[in-house]
C-alpha cells in the first residue's frame, strides 16, 4: 500500500511539475510581450518594468524564479490590473468551487438513484426512459446545453434570472455543469449494478431470506459504487473544465471565466497561475479518488 | 449379387439389404449453412441493431447533405445575399423560408429566388449553407484527428506492448504522465501559443486550414493517442502470449512482421471501434474551443463558432443557435450510438 502511495504521489508531483514547464514555456514562446500591446512606453519605463517582472533575465532563470515563487504560493502578480494573483485566484475559486461542489453532488446523488432504478428495472420503461436521456446528455456539448437552458428560462420562459452579483441564481449553471456527469453516473452506476446483481453473494443472501430492500442497498448497491469512486475525480476534472464554458455562458465571475479572460488579456502569470491551480486541484482530485478506490475495494490488488 | 455363403457369427454384411445413395440424399448430407467470416458475422450483428442502423443513415443523410448542398444551393458560405449581382442588406436575419423586400420583388416579378432554408444570419449570408459548410468542417477535424491518434496511439501502444520489459515500462510511464495531464487546459493553453507562433507562417497549407485548425491537430497528435495506445497495448500483451506467436518466432518470422500479419489483425475491432468513438470526442473538443474563440479562423464556420456567434442575437433569433446545436447532438448521437453497436458486434469479449 505504501509502495503504491508514493509512487502515486510521485506521479502526481511530476505531472504538475509538467504543467509548470509546458505553460511556463508556451506563455515564452509567444512572440510580443505583455507591454508591447500598451500604448508607447519609454524606454526607461519599459526597463524598470522588466526589471520589476523579471523580464530581462535569462528564460532559465525566470523558470526557477517562478518555480521557487509557486512553491511559496506566490503566484506574482497580475500584469493587466496588478492585483495579487493568488487572492483573484481564491476569490474567483470559491465561486467556482461552490458551484462545482454542488453540481458534482447532485451529479452523484441522482446519477446513483437513476442507475439503481435502470438496473432493477432492466429492459423495463423506466430503464428504456433513464437511458434514453443519459444517451441524449453524452451527446451534448455543455455549451449546447447552457445556452438552451439560458434560452428556454431565462429568456422565452422568464422563469429564472440571469446570474447577476446581486442575484445569485445557481439553479441553472449546476444544472449545467451536472447534466454529463449525472448521465456518466448513471450508466456506471447501472453496469456496475449489473454486475455485482449477478454475483453470487446476492443469490446467497436471497436464499437466505435477507429482504429485497437489504439486498438491493447493503449488497448489490454498495458493490456497485466503487467504480463510481474512480469517476469522481474525472468528473471534477471536467467540471472544472466544463465551467470555463458555462461561467461564461452566465457569466459567473469564477476561475473559468478568469481564464478566458486572462488569455484575451495576455496575462501572462495569470494564464500561469489559473493553468497551474487549476491542475494541480485536477491531478489532486485524481490522486485523492484513485487512494480511495484502493483503500474501500480490498478485493482489488495493489501493485 | 453372389454373396458367398458365411458364418452365421461373421461380421460380413449382406449386401443385398443396403442400396446406393441417390444424388438428392448425397446432397442432404453436406453442412447446411454456408460458412460464416468475422467480419460478416459482425456484420449481419450491426444490421440487426435498430439504433446503430438508424445512426448509420443519419450519418450517411448528412454527408450526402454536405455533398449535395454546395451544388444545390446557389449560396457561398462567406458571402452576402446579392440580387441581380447588388449586395442586398435588407436580407439580414432572416426566419426561415422568409425572402428580403428585395427578393420578395424579384418574385413578384416573376423571378426565381432560392429560399433560405434556415433563414440568413447578422451578415446577410445564407445559413443553412454555413450550417452544412461548418458540419464538414467539424466531421472532417473529427476524422482527421482520429486517424491522426490513431496511428500515433496504435504505432506506440504496439510497440511497447509488443518489446515488453524496461522499454515498456518507461513507455508507459509516459502515457501515465500524459494521461495525467488536465488536457483541456493543455489544449487551450497550445492553441493560444500555436495561434500566435504560426500565425505569420507563409506555409501553404497551415494558411489554407487555419492556425487554429493546425493547432487543434498538433494538440490532438500530441495528447489524445494515450488512450488509444494504452488499449492497444493491453491486447497486443494479451495476443502476445499465444501459441501461434511462438509458433511464428520459431519459424523465425520477423519482429515487425509478427506485428503486422499476426497481432494486427487480431486487435483491429477493438481499434476501429475506439477510433469510432473517438470522432465524436474530437468533434466535441473542436466545437469547445471554437466555442471558446480558439477554433477555425473567421469566415471558415465550424458547429462550435456557428453557436458562438449565435449567441449574441439570441433574445432576437434564437433559431440561429438551435440549428447547430441540433447538428451537433444529432452528429455525435450517431457516431456514440454506431460505435456502441460496432462494440456489440464486433467485440470478441463481448461475443458467446
Amino acid at each position: 500500500m505504501s509502495k503504491y502511495l508514493v509512487k502515486r504521489i510521485l506521479l502526481a508531483i511530476l505531472s504538475i511539475f509538467i504543467v509548470c514547464t509546458i505553460t511556463f514555456f508556451a506563455m515564452n514562446a509567444i512572440p510580443g510581450g505583455p507591454f508591447n500591446s500598451e500604448k508607447a512606453t519609454s524606454e526607461a519605463v519599459r526597463a524598470v518594468l522588466m526589471e520589476r517582472f523579471n523580464l530581462d533575465k535569462p528564460v532559465w532563470q525566470q523558470f526557477l524564479i517562478y518555480l521557487g515563487n509557486i512553491f511559496h504560493g506566490d503566484f506574482g502578480v497580475s500584469l493587466k490590473t496588478g492585483r495579487e494573483i493568488s487572492q483573484i485566484l481564491w476569490s474567483c475559486f470559491a465561486i467556482s468551487a461552490r458551484i462545482g461542489g454542488i453540481a458534482a453532488f447532485f451529479a452523484v446523488i441522482i446519477g446513483v438513484i437513476l442507475g439503481a432504478i435502470a438496473a432493477l428495472f432492466r429492459n423495463k420503461w423506466p430503464d428504456r426512459l433513464i437511458i434514453f436521456f443519459t444517451t441524449l446528455f453524452t451527446a451534448m456539448p455543455s455549451f449546447v446545453f447552457a445556452t438552451m437552458l439560458l434560452l428556454v428560462f431565462c429568456i422565452q420562459l422568464q422563469i429564472l434570472p440571469v446570474w447577476s452579483a446581486e442575484n445569485r441564481n445557481y439553479v441553472l449553471p449546476v444544472i449545467a455543469l451536472a447534466a454529463y456527469p449525472t448521465a456518466y453516473v448513471t450508466r456506471l452506476t447501472k453496469t456496475s449494478m449489473l454486475d455485482s446483481l449477478g454475483q453470487d453473494y446476492i443469490r446467497t443472501a436471497r436464499s437466505k431470506g435477507v429482504s429485497t430492500v437489504m439486498v438491493i442497498f447493503k449488497h448489490a448497491l454498495r458493490n456497485a459504487l466503487i467504480p463510481v469512486i474512480t469517476y469522481v475525480g474525472p468528473m471534477l476534472a471536467y467540471i472544472l473544465t466544463g465551467s470555463l464554458v458555462v461561467e461564461n455562458i452566465f457569466s459567473i465571475g469564477g476561475l473559468g471565466r478568469q481564464f478566458v479572460q486572462s488569455i484575451t488579456n495576455r496575462d501572462y502569470p495569470l494564464i500561469m497561475a489559473t493553468t497551474i491551480f487549476l491542475a494541480i486541484v485536477m491531478v489532486i482530485m485524481n490522486l485523492v479518488s484513485d487512494i480511495l478506490y484502493k483503500v474501500v475495494d480490498p478485493r482489488i490488488k495493489l501493485e | 449379387m453372389d454373396v458367398p455363403s458365411k458364418n452365421k457369427l461373421s461380421l460380413q454384411i449382406d449386401l443385398s439389404k443396403f442400396e446406393k445413395a441417390t444424388e438428392d440424399e448425397k446432397r442432404q448430407q453436406d453442412v447446411m449453412s454456408k460458412s460464416t467470416s468475422f467480419f460478416r458475422d459482425g456484420m449481419r450483428k450491426l444490421m440487426k441493431n435498430p439504433l446503430a442502423v438508424g445512426s448509420l443513415i443519419v450519418l450517411i443523410l448528412v454527408i450526402g447533405t454536405i455533398i449535395v448542398a454546395p451544388m444545390v444551393v446557389p449560396y457561398g458560405y462567406e458571402e452576402m445575399i446579392s440580387v441581380n449581382g447588388k449586395r442586398d442588406k435588407t436580407a439580414k436575419n432572416l426566419a426561415p423560408f422568409e425572402y428580403s423586400q428585395r427578393e420578395q420583388k424579384v418574385i413578384d416579378e416573376g423571378g426565381k429566388v432560392f429560399p433560405h432554408i434556415m433563414g440568413t444570419d447578422s451578415q446577410c449570408r445564407d445559413y443553412f449553407i454555413r450550417v452544412v459548410e461548418g458540419t464538414k468542417i467539424s466531421l472532417t477535424v473529427g476524422l482527421f484527428a482520429s486517424i491522426l491518434v490513431l496511428i500515433i496511439g496504435v504505432l506506440y501502444g504496439s510497440i511497447s506492448g509488443y518489446m515488453g520489459g524496461k522499454t515498456d515500462l518507461i513507455m508507459m510511464r509516459v502515457v501515465d504522465i500524459i494521461y495525467s495531464l488536465p488536457d483541456m487546459l493543455i489544449i487551450i493553453l497550445l492553441s493560444v501559443v500555436l495561434n500566435e507562433r504560426l500565425s505569420g507562417s507563409a506555409n501553404p497549407i497551415i494558411r489554407s486550414l487555419g492556425t487554429n485548425m493546425v493547432s487543434i491537430f498538433i494538440v490532438f497528435g500530441l495528447l489524445y493517442w494515450v488512450s488509444m495506445a494504452r488499449l492497444v497495448r493491453g491486447e497486443i500483451l494479451k495476443i502476445k502470449n499465444n501459441e501461434y506467436i511462438l509458433a511464428a518466432k520459431a519459424v523465425g518470422a520477423r519482429s515487425d512482421r509478427i506485428i503486422r500479419t499476426h497481432i494486427i489483425p487480431n486487435c483491429i475491432s477493438v481499434i476501429i471501434i475506439t477510433t469510432a468513438l473517438q470522432i465524436p470526442s474530437a468533434i466535441f473538443t473542436e466545437s469547445f474551443l471554437s466555442f471558446v474563440g480558439m477554433g477555425v479562423k473567421a469566415p471558415m464556420p465550424s458547429l462550435g463558432s456557428l453557436a458562438n456567434a449565435a449567441r449574441e442575437g439570441l433574445q432576437s433569433y434564437p433559431l440561429q443557435l438551435v440549428f447547430p446545436a441540433v447538428t451537433i447532438v444529432l452528429i455525435v448521437l450517431a457516431f456514440n450510438l454506431l460505435g456502441d453497436g460496432l462494440r456489440d458486434a464486433f467485440d470478441p469479449k463481448l461475443r458467446r
